[in-house]
């Protein structure tokens, strides 16, 4: 296997599996190759990764078609970072779906089948995003990922899964067809669709109206699928009334992918010198990451369902992810690329240990959390670890990425930005300690004797995660050089003309 | 030329911008306000169909033919691409008013409603009765 | 062996401790004996160290980066070998302690106890010996999480709310306050390690000024009055775990780091001048008055305990602040005459509670008779917390004193007297009306007529070696007083 082919083989092979699924249809043997296949862009992923850091970006031309006429798969490090994280939560969150879907609370029976062909083309479409260099074909596997998720959430057993999906799937839309709109103005104007070509000609038409409202359509639409406060509305459902696992899943990938878009373009496409000089970006960013920490978080601490606190959590945590990138700074945009992979890794531990817990106990509201620390101690365990991350303990990814989000704003001199930044991660103390307190303070209401820790099956993937919380949270090597690297190149590229 | 028809060529000259906007406000405005969803679907249709007359009226060039090679290559052609985009840009939306209606189908059955402020105080009335009721039946 | 090694096996030896424990978990002789044989182990390890450091071996290991440029680092200097060794000396009693304690008390969930204790003295250790900010700050929070379950041991709902006002306040602070400071000190010096003269030297004296204020109050576990208000509510913890965290371990550990950070990282020349000193001195000096006025219409003698507690605190962080060498040497050696007495009568204050399920003062009247050795060891440990021969705490509260008069801020003096004598007045009574009970004697319970004392053997051995201790720190303050002097 040559690998000029990587790239392509990180979108086709999930997306030619999701229909053979179908074909195989058979619960067991249908996870097995889901896992295989997900294991398998794993392994594309970071190989990929490492040739990129070795000899620069990869282009892919689809069909032998030269960019800019045919559509070119571009994969430099940004993307290679970010598919390499998707593509190892999806594989961990896919060795828990075997179990984690025989509970039949979560997801009815028999249709398991869909399950993975829904999650598959979800896959696809969001690894489509990351290596595509090509903006129309970033709204198509926009819409495969958006539309698989949409089906994801409704497989839900309780019935506001339906509405919660049916939600996101008027919000996704309208998302999806405002970037659209985008694209097809600023096709309108520079009579290209190639990413880094836009990136190279913006810069003489910067000033138009079209670009400027091209620019807006844009944004605003990523951003909805991003979940930015107030654009938020549909993700606390979905998350909520989703399987759990897709719960984990989406929370892990699909908001960051959206966080990757909206680096590519503010970044790249239109570059940071028109994005936040022509357009005020920095003062909506900051205003709406700043809120978005607050409100979420407070809204947060309210919650019973502890999905739903986690999910106004994230949150919160997509408000500190814009909150780096309005700093316009290498050290702020690095904050955010590591926040996030970090948060990446502390929600899909906390999600996934809501999904052990829902399967021993059939429910994840605050009171199905009481007392049952004693009796699955590693299930817990990793709950505290996930929710001392998130608060942004010392030794724990959580606190990489506040230390950077930190520096960047005192650098920048916005002292109360940092306060507020701290503020927010006093507000996760109440909410994770909410848990905390219920499950090893007060007493159990389940029947003592049925309680016990959850299956290996379950448990694995979740420490996996946990240890790489801990990991990433002392070894930082990897993640700072790379993001660094990363970093300091998007700024580069409007130092350029 | 003077200042009125200055403006008004710029108006009518324009009036394929204006057609789509007039269309996406009516789909917006549909998908905001009604509560019927079905109806919502209709709306996010019409929308997304502004959307794409907004690209197949940008290809058009005056005077141009369709892009089709005759004889001589000095004819002047229509950009197909947006046209090619659209083609795709339909697939999607066709798809996402499939899932969409597949969606109301489950809901009707669900909750025996297609309405929205209906199915929200179900919700509501469910999250309240969830809050104070014990979590296990025993 | 070399130092260095040394360094690491000293604070890797509680950690290996956590696992035995959790081992033998089912044999609570052996889990215990473990206990007190790791503590003597990493005692006798941080004297072998002091050896080399008086030998000025330079004491350093490097594990790793965690960013780049900033490691998570150990580094032994005086200030911190005072520090380590009195919380690797009060361990092994205090564990000798708890185990009177703890079953005659028949406390539940003993292993649960000791593995968070052991955690709790690694991170100790760890701030002891940190090498910069960072790794202070790290085992910093450490400390305050693996404490967390100690004070909520007992599982009662006022353990429980005393826990969460216990965790809230430390952790606002930390996170709010220290955290900003220490991002503070990186960005704009660009190093956070411990230099002597301290690292702002380029720096305008508005912004280390806000730093320094950022850095008193993030310090929380130092108890400086505003954000004092963890250290009664943490008074529900079981006695070993008052004794030795909250009079040694975590506030120790609290002003320890404002001494380093003054020392080491401000530097006291420039700390001398800055505009925001002298107000965080009066604070401190007010915080020193309040507490010990509280501590008198206390009639709980752990309430009591703990608010002197927050009083002589006041007198580290003040001669912390005070910027000169006597202060800072009086704040040092504070930080060990204080542990020594106030765990001697936490210690008492528990025996009491165990013996005779006695809390409040006016109970304890005549008690003299029951627990003779309890009271006395109670008497002289109060001596030493007044700062009256013949203990140890005479020698810091004269070397505060002395600061304050050589920078002739008279009114601190003042209130360092005045406390002093609103100590006298808190503390003594207790023990005499023990002896000298001013109602008719309570009769004696039927379980004393066998026993000289009431209090649990192993508990009265540990009260017995912590009192002598106090009273061999008045015979031979010099070690440490040579130690500290090293500091500045």
């Amino acid at each position: 296997m040559s690998s000029a082919q990587l790239p392509i083989l990180q979108v086709i092979v999930p997306l030619l599996a999701a229909p053979l699924c179908l074909l195989i249809n058979h619960k067991l043997l249908n996870w097995l190759f889901t896992l295989l296949v997900s294991g398998f862009s794993f392994v594309v992923a970071a190989l990929m990764l490492w040739q990129v850091s070795d000899t620069g970006p990869l282009s892919y031309h689809l069909g032998g078609w030269m960019p800019p006429y045919g559509i070119e798969i571009r994969v430099d490090q940004l993307n290679a970072f970010v598919a390499l994280l998707i593509t190892a939560i999806s594989t961990l969150v896919i060795t828990s779906a075997h179990t984690s879907l025989e509970n039949k609370k979560d997801i009815a029976p028999g249709k398991h089948t869909y399950f993975y062909v829904a999650y598959l083309l979800c896959f696809a479409g969001l690894l489509g995003i990351l290596v595509t260099g090509d903006a129309f074909n970033l709204f198509v596997f926009l819409e495969i990922s958006s539309l698989s998720s949409y089906v994801l959430i409704a497989l839900g057993r309780d019935r506001r899964a339906l509405w919660a999906s049916f939600q996101y799937l008027v919000m996704g839309t309208i998302g999806a067809t405002f970037i659209l709109i985008g694209i097809g103005l600023l096709y309108m104007k520079t009579g290209t669709l190639n990413i880094a070509d836009l990136a190279e000609r913006l810069p003489e038409m910067a000033d138009t109206r079209t670009i400027f409202v091209a620019f807006c359509f844009f944004i605003v639409g990523v951003c909805l699928k991003l979940a930015l406060f107030p654009l938020h509305m549909w993700l606390p459902n979905a998350y909520a009334y989703a399987p759990t696992v897709v719960t984990a899943f989406l929370a892990a990938s699909s908001t960051k992918v959206a966080l990757y878009v909206v680096v590519r373009f503010v970044f790249v496409v239109f570059g940071v010198d028109f994005s936040f000089t022509t357009i005020p970006l920095q003062a909506v960013f900051v205003t709406l990451g700043t809120l978005g920490v607050l409100v979420a978080s407070l809204v947060a601490i309210n919650q019973q369902n502890i999905k739903r606190m986690l999910a106004y959590s994230s949150i919160a945590q997509i408000g500190y992810m814009v909150l780096g990138l309005s700093f316009g700074s290498i050290t702020g945009l690095m904050a955010s690329l590591l926040h996030l992979f970090n948060h990446a890794l502390m929600k899909g531990a906390l999600f996934l240990t809501l999904g052990a817990v829902f399967y021993r106990i059939g429910g994840v509201s605050l009171k199905h959390f009481q007392g049952i620390g004693r009796h699955m101690p590693f299930t817990l365990a990793a709950f505290v670890i996930g929710g001392v991350s998130i608060i942004g303990m010392p030794l724990t990814v959580g606190f990489v990425s506040k230390w950077y989000l930190l520096q960047a704003a005192i650098a920048q001199g916005w002292y109360l930005v940092s306060v507020i930044i701290l503020v927010g991660s006093l507000l996760s103390v109440i909410y994770i300690w909410k848990v905390v307190d219920a499950a090893y303070f007060k007493p159990a209401l389940v029947n003592q004797a049925q309680l016990k820790e959850a299956p290996l099956s379950l448990l694995i993937p979740v420490w996996v995660l946990v240890l790489a919380n801990l990991y990433f949270g002392m070894d930082t090597r990897l993640t700072v050089t790379l993001t660094d690297q990363v970093a300091t190149q998007l700024m580069h590229i409007e130092v350029l003309p | 030329m003077n200042f009125e028809t200055q403006w008004l060529q710029t108006f009518f000259g324009l009036y394929n911008y204006w057609i789509v906007v007039a269309l996406m406000m009516c789909g917006l405005f549909i998908v905001i306000t009604d509560g019927n969803l079905i109806k919502k679907v209709v709306g996010l249709t019409i929308f997304q169909t502004s959307v794409f007359i907004l690209y197949i009226s940008m290809a058009k060039v005056t005077g141009a033919t369709a892009p089709i090679q005759i004889e001589q290559g000095t004819a002047v052609y229509s950009n197909p691409l947006p046209h090619v985009l659209i083609l795709t840009a339909i697939v999607v939306s066709i798809s996402t008013t499939a899932v969409a209606l597949a969606l109301i189908v489950r809901i009707k059955r669900a909750y025996h409603t297609v309405e929205e402020d209906v199915i929200q105080r179900w919700d509501v009335k469910k999250r309240r009765s969830e809050k104070r009721s014990k979590p296990f039946h025993e | 062996m070399n130092a260095s090694t040394l360094l690491i096996t000293t604070l890797s030896l509680p950690l290996f401790l956590v696992l035995l424990i959790v081992l033998f978990r089912k044999q609570p002789n052996i889990r215990e004996t473990l206990s007190i044989t790791f503590g003597i182990l990493v005692f006798i390890v941080n004297l072998l160290l002091l050896e080399s450091l008086w030998a000025g071996t330079a004491i350093e290991c490097h594990l790793f980066a965690l960013f780049p440029g900033l490691t998570i680092a150990f580094k032994i200097e005086p200030l911190g070998m005072v520090f380590a060794l009195v919380a690797s000396a009060l361990w092994p009693v205090t564990t000798l302690y708890a185990t009177g304690y703890m079953r005659a008390h028949h406390e539940p969930r003993q292993t649960q106890f000791y593995c968070f204790f052991a955690i709790a003295i690694f991170s100790v250790l760890g701030i002891a010996f940190a090498g910069n900010l960072l790794t202070l700050f790290i085992f910093y929070e450490l400390l305050t999480l693996s404490t967390f379950p100690l004070v909520a041991h007992a599982g009662t709902a006022k353990a429980k709310r005393g826990a969460r006002v216990y965790l809230g306040i430390l952790l606002l602070s930390s996170i709010l306050f220290l955290l900003l400071a220490i991002i503070s000190t990186w960005h704009f010096t660009g190093s956070l390690d411990f230099k002597n003269g301290g690292l702002f030297a380029q720096v305008s004296d508005e912004v280390v000024s806000v730093i320094l204020v950022l850095f008193v109050f993030g310090i929380g576990k130092a108890a400086l009055m505003p954000l004092h208000s963890w250290l009664p509510a943490a008074m529900v913890a079981p006695t070993p775990v008052s004794a030795l965290l909250h009079a040694v371990a975590v506030v120790k550990a609290g002003v320890f780091t404002i001494l380093k950070v003054m020392v080491y990282v401000i530097g006291i020349e420039r700390l001398a001048n800055l505009p925001g000193t002298t107000f965080l001195l009066y604070l401190a000096g007010f915080s020193i008055l309040v507490a010990s006025l509280v501590a008198i219409r206390k009639r709980n003698l752990k309430a009591r305990l703990a608010w002197s507690t927050v009083s002589q605190l006041g007198y580290i962080t003040m001669g912390a602040l005070l910027a000169t060498p006597l202060g800072i040497i009086g704040s040092t050696m504070h930080i060990a005459m204080h542990a020594f007495s106030k765990i001697t009568l936490f210690f008492c204050a528990g025996a009491i509670l165990v013996a005779t399920h006695k809390t409040e003062i006016q109970d304890m009247q005549g008690l003299g008779k029951q627990m003779p050795i309890t009271m006395l060891a109670f008497g002289i440990a109060s001596l030493g917390i007044i700062g009256l021969p013949p203990a140890g705490g005479t020698w810091s509260k004269w070397l505060l004193l002395m600061a304050t008069v050589e920078t002739e801020h008279w009114l601190l003096m003042l209130l360092l007297m005045l406390s002093s004598l609103l100590s006298i007045g808190y503390l003594l009574p207790v023990s005499l009306r023990a002896f000298f009970p001013a109602t008719a004697a309570v009769p004696l319970s039927p379980a004393a007529t066998g026993s000289i004392d009431l209090a649990p053997k192993a508990s009265l051995l540990a009260i017995v070696l912590t009192t002598l201790a106090c009273v061999g720190l008045f015979f031979f303050a010099d070690a440490i007083y040579q130690l500290a002097s090293k500091v500045v």
